[in-house]
């Protein structure tokens, strides 16, 4: 991932990744999000454009987590509008959010872990499965053939994600590093245009890492999948990302290309602390 | 031989078949355990709610001379929807705003549901016993060629047994085959998860504790002609938790095995050790089974092996 490139290519590449970057998907604007007294968001806007790869990092506590609460509905914020696909909201809903094509993993990993990887995946095709229960549960006609269909769609996902193998194991069984696999499997099968990524690499060694970094770049860069990530690592988020987005204690404090946000003394001085 | 074989076959056939009758109770607890995670305490008032909802209205319509069974059909479809309006209630204004709390939490709620669902049942539709007659109570004598007197079986029983092997079947289908039954066992692990696919977990919620509630209708059909439609059934919930405890809480045919071995257990237990240790033990038996169970395989016999990682 880190292998040196020469200039021409890497200006090649630039070109080819700005082409397939589009219009906005995701604007967050103006949204502050408190707990009582605590402030976990103050004020915060950006946005995220289709095709991209979009970071947000920051310190712990800096509002992460949070922000991508409000963006798949699991927090409501007190002010400011989210605006996804071009309808504009004071606030998502889960299921709203996930209907309408936004996915996500966490960062603490939440798999259902009484049931099998292939089970799991299943889950993530819940909305796409119409066919009524009395004929799923008899197992007739169409419903045979959805459950089929959807069936193949998982395939293709646990083939893509290496995880063959493990696939009838239930999950809690599982290593870490391949539940975070799994997860990711699983908000794969809801064929999002919006992929929301808690720290997918968090615990992981060097080589997980890399194998996460490739999974991560051919989702967005052959199904065209929008990917908002929050990673630690930042040699994984200056490789991956085309922008990103800084916070701290809520606030956002830098915006940019990896390259600008890396020099910026706000940045730098929010990692390693200045003297107030 | 047959002298003996005789009597030890008609105490273990009735126990088996009186067992089937705990087993439909515990079957409500499994649904709710299954899809939420929440041990379910209200279960017992919902039994008797569904009789009471039952009972009132088909003796009302018997005495304005309604015809018997079309009175049946009426008063079935009348509980089943205070059953669906009950299990609306709940989602809407207990579970609903409990949201993402942790499964103590939602455990207590139902404490709470099942005082409320007692008051306003007997409230609405009188607290008196009232007998009911869905199937026949009488006896039957079954191979009486081979043992003298034949064994006695009760036809309740077998009604019984008959209703609960079916309403397994039809379960089992709709856990392991349908979208919404992966979509329960989904919402149970991990509300947060489920919802993030899209899973709408607030109808899912609703649905379960409707189908725990038809569940709940049809125990009380059974026991409500066994005992009558009366406050105690609401104690059939204390003679649930040893079956769900031999049986694992998260298991539909651990509900049937789980109530087949206390009943036969303590029928068995009643009629050979009682004479040698004191009788009662009846009351007692399923109890100590349990416990023996617990120490031996907490997660119940065909209950979910709990994965545990540090």
């Amino acid at each position: 991932m880190n292998a040196p490139l020469s200039q021409g290519s890497a200006m090649a590449e630039a070109d080819t990744r700005a082409a397939k970057i589009g219009d906005v998907l995701l604007k967050v604007e103006n949204v502050s999000l408190s707990f009582g007294g605590v402030k976990a968001i103050r004020d915060v806007s950006f946005d995220i454009r289709k095709g991209e790869v979009r970071a947000i990092i920051g310190p712990n506590g800096a509002g992460k987590t949070s922000m991508l609460n409000v963006i798949n509905g699991f927090y409501h914020p007190q002010q400011g509008v989210i605006t996804f696909k071009g309808e504009r909201r004071s606030e998502m809903r889960p299921y709203v959010a996930a209907s309408q094509g936004i996915a996500r993993t966490f960062q603490n990993v939440a798999l259902f872990k009484g049931m099998s990887t292939l089970d799991n995946i299943m889950t993530g095709r819940t909305l796409k499965m119409k066919r009524g229960l009395l004929s799923q549960a008899l197992r007739i006609g169409p419903a045979l053939n959805e459950e089929l269909e959807h069936r193949l769609a998982v395939e293709k996902i646990i083939d893509f994600l290496e995880i063959n193998h493990i696939r009838k194991t239930p999950v809690g069984k599982l290593p870490y590093g391949l539940q975070k696999r799994v997860e990711l499997g699983r908000a794969l099968a809801t064929e999002p245009e919006l992929l929301l990524l808690d720290e997918p690499m968090a615990g992981m060694n060097l080589e997980e890492k890399q194998d996460m970094s490739r999974f991560i770049l051919t989702v967005n860069d052959a199904f065209g999948t929008t990917i908002a990530l929050i990673e630690h690592d930042m040699g994984v988020v200056m490789d991956l990302s085309d922008r990103v987005v800084v916070l701290d204690y809520g606030q956002k404090i830098a915006d940019g290309t990896p390259d600008v946000v890396q020099k910026d003394q706000k940045v730098i001085d929010a990692y390693l602390g200045v003297a107030h | 031989m047959a002298s003996v074989l005789g009597p030890f076959l008609e105490i273990l056939i009735g126990g088996l078949l009186s067992g089937v009758l705990y087993s439909l109770v515990a079957l409500g607890f499994v649904l709710i355990y299954k899809a939420s995670g929440v041990f379910n305490f209200a279960q017992g008032a919902m039994v008797l709610l569904a009789g009471l909802a039952l009972v009132r209205p088909l003796d009302w319509m018997v005495d304005k001379g309604f015809p018997y069974w079309g009175a049946v059909v009426l008063a079935l479809l009348f509980a089943g929807a205070v059953m669906a309006i009950t299990a609306w209630i709940i989602e809407r204004y207990i579970l609903g705003p409990l949201l993402n709390q942790d499964g103590l939490t939602l455990f207590m709620s139902t404490i709470g549901a099942a005082f409320i669902i007692e008051g306003a049942g007997q409230m609405i539709f009188g607290s008196d016993v009232y007998p009911l007659k869905l199937y026949p109570t009488d006896a039957w004598f079954a191979f009486e060629n081979i043992f003298p007197g034949g064994i006695l079986i009760n036809k309740l029983d077998v009604w019984g047994g008959l209703i609960a092997g079916i309403l397994v079947a039809g379960l089992a289908a709709f856990f392991q085959y349908t979208k919404t039954g992966r979509a329960l066992r989904a919402v149970a692990d991990d509300h947060a998860a489920a919802q993030s696919v899209g899973i709408p977990i607030n109808w899912i919620w609703f649905v379960v504790w409707l189908v725990a509630g038809l569940v709940a209708l049809v125990a009380a059909t059974v026991w409500g002609t066994k005992l009558g439609v009366q406050f105690s059934i609401v104690f059939l919930a204390l003679k649930a938790l040893p079956v769900l405890i031999i049986g694992g809480f998260t298991s539909v045919p651990g509900a049937i095995i789980g109530g087949l071995i206390v009943g036969a257990g303590e029928k068995l237990a009643e009629a050979y050790l009682g004479p040698v240790i004191g009788g009662g033990i009846e009351y007692w038996f399923a109890y100590v089974v349990a416990l023996a169970v617990l120490m031996v395989r907490p997660q119940g016999l065909f209950g979910e092996k709990i994965i545990e990682r540090i």
